[in-house]
C-alpha cells in the first residue's frame, strides 16, 4: 500500500474512508478487533475534518514502527476555523450537536495517541493505527 | 433513494440493518422507525446490528435516539447481534447507551420484545 488521499467533503467521503481503511487493514493483516478499532477512528476523526473542518483531505499512507511494527499513518488536515480550545476538545462529551463529543478523545483512545496541531485556518491531525 | 426496510411481525417490527449505515441513511430509517410505530400502533422495535462491522458514535447516538423516540411514541427499542469487536470498540470510545434495550441475538430479541408487549396487554 502506497500513499493514498481521499478528500472528505461530505458524510459519504466518510463513508468512502471507512471503506478504504477496511481494505488496508486487510491487506495489512490486522486482527478483527484492532480493524474495527481503527476503522471506528478513522470515521471519528474523518467526520470531525467534514463537520468541525467544514471538510478537507486525509492522507493515509503505511507506517512502520520499531521491532517492524507495522501500521497506517492517518493525516486528516483541513483548513477550517481551527480548534479554539485544544484541551477541551480532547475532552469527553465536548460539544457536536448530534454526536456524542467524543471524535477527539475517543479515537485518541482508540489509536493509543493522537497529535493536534491547530491554527485557524489549518488543522493537522495526525494518528497511527497500529496492527497491534 | 437507499432505504433500509422497516419489517411487521405481529405486533413488533424488526429492522435489519446490512449496509454501511452512513448519517443520511440513519436519518432516513429513524423517520420511518417513527411512521410505522404510529401507523401498525407496534410496541416494539427490534434492530438488528449484526450486519453492521463499524459502529462509531455519530451511528450509536442514532440508535440512542431511535431508542428514546420510540419509548416517547409508547414503544420499546431493543438492539440485537451486536459484533463483539463492536461493543469493545463502544466501550472504549466511550459510548454509553443507558436507554437501549439489547439482545444477544434475534431470537432473544424477539422473545425480549414479546415478553414486554404481552406484560403491557
Amino acid at each position: 500500500m502506497s500513499l493514498e488521499v481521499i478528500e472528505l467533503r461530505t458524510v459519504h467521503d466518510v463513508a468512502r474512508l471507512r471503506d478504504r481503511m477496511r481494505r488496508w487493514t486487510k491487506e495489512l493483516g490486522f486482527g478483527n478487533v484492532r480493524a474495527t478499532k481503527v476503522i471506528t477512528a478513522a470515521s471519528e476523526l474523518g467526520r470531525n475534518t467534514v463537520t468541525h473542518g467544514a471538510g478537507g483531505r486525509v492522507e493515509l499512507e503505511p507506517a512502520e514502527g520499531p521491532n517492524g511494527r507495522v501500521g497506517i499513518r492517518m493525516r486528516f488536515i483541513d483548513e477550517g476555523p481551527g480548534i479554539a480550545d485544544l484541551a477541551a476538545a480532547m475532552t469527553d462529551g465536548f460539544t457536536t450537536a448530534t454526536g456524542l463529543g467524543l471524535g477527539l478523545s475517543g479515537s485518541r483512545r482508540l489509536l493509543g495517541g493522537l497529535e493536534v496541531k491547530s491554527r485557524p485556518g489549518a488543522t493537522v491531525i495526525e494518528g497511527t493505527a497500529w496492527k497491534k | 433513494m437507499e432505504r433500509i426496510p422497516v419489517l411487521r411481525v405481529g405486533d413488533i417490527l424488526v429492522v435489519s440493518i446490512q449496509v454501511d449505515l452512513h448519517d443520511h441513511l440513519a436519518e432516513s430509517l429513524q423517520e420511518d422507525i417513527g411512521q410505522a410505530i404510529q401507523k401498525y400502533g407496534a410496541e416494539g422495535v427490534l434492530i438488528d446490528i449484526s450486519g453492521l462491522d463499524v459502529v462509531d458514535s455519530f451511528i450509536g447516538a442514532t440508535l440512542g435516539r431511535m431508542a428514546q423516540m420510540a419509548a416517547l411514541l409508547g414503544a420499546r427499542l431493543v438492539i440485537a447481534g451486536m459484533r463483539p469487536a463492536v461493543a469493545i470498540t463502544l466501550v472504549e470510545l466511550g459510548v454509553d447507551l443507558p436507554d437501549i434495550g439489547t439482545a444477544m441475538n434475534v431470537d432473544r430479541g424477539l422473545a425480549m420484545l414479546r415478553e414486554h408487549v404481552t406484560a403491557t396487554r
